[in-house]
């Protein structure tokens, strides 16, 4: 099997097993959750300040599963054993960062379904809401594997992540509070993919550089 | 106990004028050694000497000051060799299974799982999640790393510490099997590991 598919399993196993989904899943339900009733029933306040709030509340999440990304692999010296892999560090990251969406994102894009419902999005909008979050998930991770590689080495640099990658996840945020609103939805499903895409092949890159740097 | 079959180039260490600083302070200057296939180097000195650093640098994760280090020919010998640090590289969720399975993709391994767990006296332990290993186990699993995919360079960093009398005749065997396959180790220690090193450096001195 490849290095790429070793690391993915592994990592997935990892997240899986050690209940990493419950805590940015329960943080991201709780707090959409929340809105409605501190905002009120009405319909119009909800439809138009709850999918800026769904994409904070799913940004902070993902932000929560981050420092121990790698911080963990540079404590137990799996990360040398990275730097000695066949395969570039770049690909192993990606796993990394792939295993997390699978584990992570996906869950959080899927519970933006009850969160819409519960800031009273039109019900045929809720796929749509589904599918940015996912995009979305994949940006956040992306310009977070930067974050988490660069403060590996850093105890508790949880909010050194948060001032490394928050400025990044703006785009995201914008274009997919523009999706859940139902503003220019294609455009911004455009836009939002690119985010993406971008996020998921230079993350992994500059990752790599930040990892190799906390080797020494 | 090491690779089944001999190298069939003959690997080669060169460093040359090696000089490492760590915290603004340098450790050692000027260092050179040559290593030819089928020899041990073991190396000694103080703690906080450089040792460890001196390991890391030929496995390529810490930057020399000065000086060239070469195997085969190549600067960047990554590919070429097994590194064994203080940490064992070990997730404690994960079973000994799982971690050789791991290991065994992302070195490129062509053995079967459960034949360096033999080898390291850990048969029968293949399900045991790691968090459940004692710390010699933990260090023998880690060891099996060096089963897993055959390479041609070990740098092995106090490679029986936490290990019983057993452990440790287990080491100085695998580092003899693996000179006599045409392989290079280089080995810090504090105390000798059994096979007679072909060279001693004492680092720091």
């Amino acid at each position: 099997m490849s290095a790429f598919l070793v690391t993915f399993r592994r990592d997935l196993a990892l997240m899986w097993g050690g209940g990493g989904v419950l805590a940015p899943l329960g943080f991201f339900l709780g707090a959409t959750m929340l809105v409605p009733l501190a905002m009120g029933p009405e319909r119009a306040l909800l439809q138009s300040a709850g999918p800026p709030l769904v994409w904070i509340a799913a940004a902070l999440a993902v932000l929560a599963t981050l420092e121990r990304l790698f911080q963990a692999d540079l404590e137990d010296g799996s990360l040398e054993q990275m730097l000695l892999s066949r395969a570039p560090l770049e690909v192993l990251v990606l796993a990394k960062g792939l295993a997390l969406w699978c584990v992570v994102g996906l869950p959080l894009a899927l519970a933006g379904a009850p969160a819409a419902i519960a800031l009273q999005a039109p019900v045929e909008r809720i796929g749509v809401i589904v599918v940015s979050l996912w995009l979305g998930m994949a940006a956040f991770i992306g310009v977070g594997l930067v974050g988490a590689a660069v403060t590996a080495g850093v105890k508790r640099g949880g909010v050194l992540i948060a001032l490394i990658v928050l400025p990044f996840f703006a785009p995201p945020i914008i274009f997919g509070s523009a999706v859940a609103a139902g503003e220019q939805v294609g455009p911004a499903l455009a836009i939002l993919t690119g985010c993406a895409l971008a996020a998921l092949a230079l993350g992994p890159i500059a990752a790599a550089a930040a990892l190799r740097l906390q080797a020494e | 106990m090491s690779a089944a079959r001999p190298f069939q180039d003959k690997p080669a260490l060169r460093v040359d004028g090696l000089s490492i600083a760590r915290g603004g302070r340098v450790l050692f200057k000027d260092m050179s050694f040559e290593a030819s296939a089928g020899e041990y180097v073991e190396l000694r000195g103080a703690n906080g000497a450089g040792k460890t650093s001196l390991l890391r640098a030929l496995a390529g994760f810490l930057k020399p000051r000065a000086g060239r280090i070469e195997f085969d020919g190549e600067e960047e010998p990554g590919l070429a060799l097994h590194f064994i640090g203080h940490t064992n590289g070990l997730k404690p969720n994960l079973s000994a299974r799982a971690h050789i399975m791991y290991w065994a993709g992302l070195f490129g391994a062509p053995h079967g799982w459960d034949i360096p767990l033999q080898s390291v006296g850990l048969a029968g332990m293949s399900e045991r999640l790691t968090r459940t290993l004692s710390q010699g186990q933990a260090r023998r699993l880690a060891l099996t790393r060096l089963l897993v995919a055959p390479r041609k360079l070990w740098l092995l960093d106090e490679p029986a510490a936490a290990l019983d009398d057993a452990g440790r005749a287990m080491v100085g065997e695998l580092v003899a099997a693996h000179c006599k396959h045409g392989g290079i180790v280089v080995a810090a220690v504090h105390e000798p590991l059994g096979p007679t090193p072909s060279h001693v450096l004492t680092v720091g001195s």
